[in-house]
């Protein structure tokens, strides 16, 4: 017998033309799919950095309190692109209902502490749990230490001693954390992406293959030839798995691309590239294996195409937990972590984007657990697909 | 030849079918005629190894439908309740998709497609996808592929389901053909008329059993009727029409 008469095959050969012939499946296999993370990701921090970045150059609309008590610090406040405006009503009201982001009153002492030397008072009104308006506080509030700093160095040489017995601790800060490991938490989601993508690659192609043969019509006469039902199995499962992987493939590609359109400040502390995604690719295929038999399972299970859908949809979001659990709570990963099928390839793929290394027992354990699942599961796939229920129409 | 002996299928507290025993003949066309609900599909599940009986063996050519499913299959041609097509393949190439599984020859799929199709009269919409076929066309696109790998033994789900007056008496004429071929053909049905019109023998079942059987004139002698009809209604019992 030729290789291509064998059933497998035929049945693998069928699915893929019929395939090829639904845009639905084009459209979610190679495009929307693949393309989505890439695109998403992008566009999120682009506009993250295009944010901070506005932020931190724009002029601060500042309403000043009392500026007339304190000319220098005004003056110092100009210099700092700091936009002085004139003095408002009720300015904690102004915060609370979020018509100013932050306003500074200088204390009607002001002056006159000033020139005896007692701690002259000037207040910021703020709200913290407005995020947004976060950086300006901040911004204001490292003008007014530059300036304190600045006045109290003078008033120490003023007296004729060195402006360093201010300064009996110097901290020095060494962050351990390598550039790339601190980009990498921006990228936590990736690895979701890489898996969402190989769910909806062969997604459509999965309910059809079962729950969508068998609300047609069509599973019965099929499963009546005289084929093994394990091959039907395995020609179908081939055919979900071609799909999946053409997606991840293309979705690695894009995410390759779009390394080099980054932010040029994020550039350097990640390693998104050509290499990152052919590392990833063969870490991706136990994975494509499991996800494209656990789809075949819930769809055998399912009664229809909606059905299957919906199970699916909500499937869709179980790989997500690691990612969020990652996120949420970091944890540092122990071995046996690796041996849990999705948590052990989303740490790695965060390591190779932090440009770590990953010893061949984190990447073999978590291969192989993963294909140990596979193997379960096809076995459970094999008797549900030879049950004589599967086949009988609703 | 195909060889029911003693069949029991039961879904949970339902029997579904209890000790059907029948035969049915090569150059013969033998009717499983019965009410809906009367077992008939379920029958003839078990015969083309679909399901398997609780109790009681099936022959098809002399083979255990329970130890040689495999071969089995390959001496039957099933026209099964389900008909469904691949919407995105054409008739023809959901044709040839059964004449691979059914493992005939790369050579050989192509020149006896063309024969199905001729003779099946599909050539106006072989090479077009099924989807919007007809009843007509699904039908009988179905019965080319069950018949591709040329099969001894032929069984028809009421085959006549959906089709217009012209498409059955067409289809008639096809099982009369197949009959001539010197096949064994099996069809199950509810109407009367088509027993009459084509079968051999008949097997009459209701309730999951068989309550008579033999050629169209032992069962008019059974029931002490001249007319095949009154002799089944008899048969059946009159309350048989209410078990749908």
């Amino acid at each position: 017998m030729k290789w291509f008469s064998l059933p497998a095959i035929v049945v693998y050969l069928k699915e893929m033309r019929e395939s090829l012939r639904d845009r639905r499946v084009l459209l979610n296999a190679l495009l929307l799919g693949p393309l989505m993370g890439p695109v998403i990701f992008l566009i999120i921090l682009r506009l993250a950095v295009a944010h901070e970045v506005e932020q931190a150059e724009k002029p601060l609309p500042l309403p000043v309190i009392g500026a007339e008590l304190a000319p220098n610090l005004i003056s110092a406040l100009k210099q700092a692109d700091i936009q002085v405006l004139p003095p408002i009503e009720d300015p904690e009201g102004a915060v609370r209902s979020q018509q100013r982001d932050v306003v500074l009153r200088i204390s009607a002492d002001y002056a006159n502490d000033w020139r005896l030397g007692h701690p002259a008072q000037v207040e910021i009104i703020y709200d913290s749990s407005r995020r947004e308006a976060n950086s300006q506080v901040q911004r204001l509030r490292n003008v007014l230490n530059g300036y304190s700093q600045l006045q109290s160095a003078m008033r120490i040489i003023a007296r004729g001693l060195s402006p360093t017995i201010m300064h009996p601790v110097v901290i020095a800060e060494r962050d351990q954390a390598t550039p790339q490991a601190r980009g990498a938490m921006v990228f936590a989601m990736l690895p979701y992406f890489l898996v969402f993508t190989a769910f909806m690659g062969g997604m459509f192609l999965a309910i059809d293959a079962t729950a969508g043969e068998r609300e047609r019509h069509s599973l019965e006469p099929l499963l009546i030839n005289p084929v093994p039902t394990n091959s039907v199995l395995l020609g179908k499962l081939a055919a979900i798995c071609s799909f999946s992987l053409v997606s991840v493939a293309i979705s690695l590609a894009a995410f390759a691309i779009a390394g080099y359109y980054l932010p040029s400040d994020l550039l350097t502390i990640v390693v998104l590239n050509v290499g990152f995604a052919l590392r990833a690719l063969p870490l991706m295929l136990p994975l494509i294996l499991l996800i494209s038999i656990v789809q075949t399972l819930v769809t055998a299970f399912s009664k229809n195409f909606r059905e299957a859908q919906t199970y699916l949809g909500l499937i869709q979001l179980v790989p997500m937990i690691p990612s969020l659990v990652l996120t949420i709570l970091p944890f540092k990963p122990q071995l046996w972590a690796y041996a849990i099928p999705l948590l052990g390839q989303q740490l790695i793929f965060m390591r190779l984007l932090r440009a770590e290394t990953i010893s061949l027992v984190q990447s073999g354990l978590c291969t192989v657990t993963t294909l140990a699942c596979v193997v379960g599961l096809y076995y459970f796939a094999k008797r549900i697909y030879a049950s004589e229920r599967l086949a009988i129409s609703a | 030849m195909i060889e029911a002996l003693g069949l029991h299928k039961s879904f949970g507290n339902v029997n579904a079918v209890q000790d059907v025993s029948f035969e049915a003949h090569d150059g013969e066309i033998t009717g499983l005629l019965g009410p809906n609900g009367a077992g008939k599909t379920t029958t003839l599940r078990m015969l083309y190894t679909l399901m398997k009986p609780q109790r009681g063996e099936v022959r098809v050519d002399g083979f255990n439908t329970a130890t040689h499913a495999l071969e089995v299959r390959k001496r039957l041609g099933v026209l099964p309740d389900a008909r469904g097509l691949y919407r995105r393949l054409t008739a023809r190439e959901n044709i040839e998709y059964y004449a691979r599984l059914q493992g005939l020859s790369p050579a050989a799929i192509a020149p006896r497609v063309d024969e199905l199709i001729n003779m099946l009269e599909m050539n106006e919409f072989a090479d077009r996808y099924t989807e919007g076929f007809s009843q007509g066309q699904r039908v009988k696109t179905a019965i080319a592929r069950a018949l591709v790998h040329d099969p001894r033994n032929v069984i028809f789900d009421e085959p006549t389901n959906g089709l217009d007056v012209m498409a059955t008496r067409s289809l008639r004429e096809f099982l009369k053909q197949l009959r001539a071929d010197g096949r064994c053909v099996l069809f199950s049905t509810h109407i009367m008329q088509e027993v009459v019109a084509l079968c051999d023998r008949v097997v009459i079942i209701a309730r999951g059993r068989v309550i008579a059987q033999g050629t169209a004139d032992t069962l008019r002698w059974q029931a002490g009727e001249s007319n095949l009809e009154e002799a089944f209604v008899k048969l059946i019992g009159a309350d048989a029409g209410e078990l749908e």
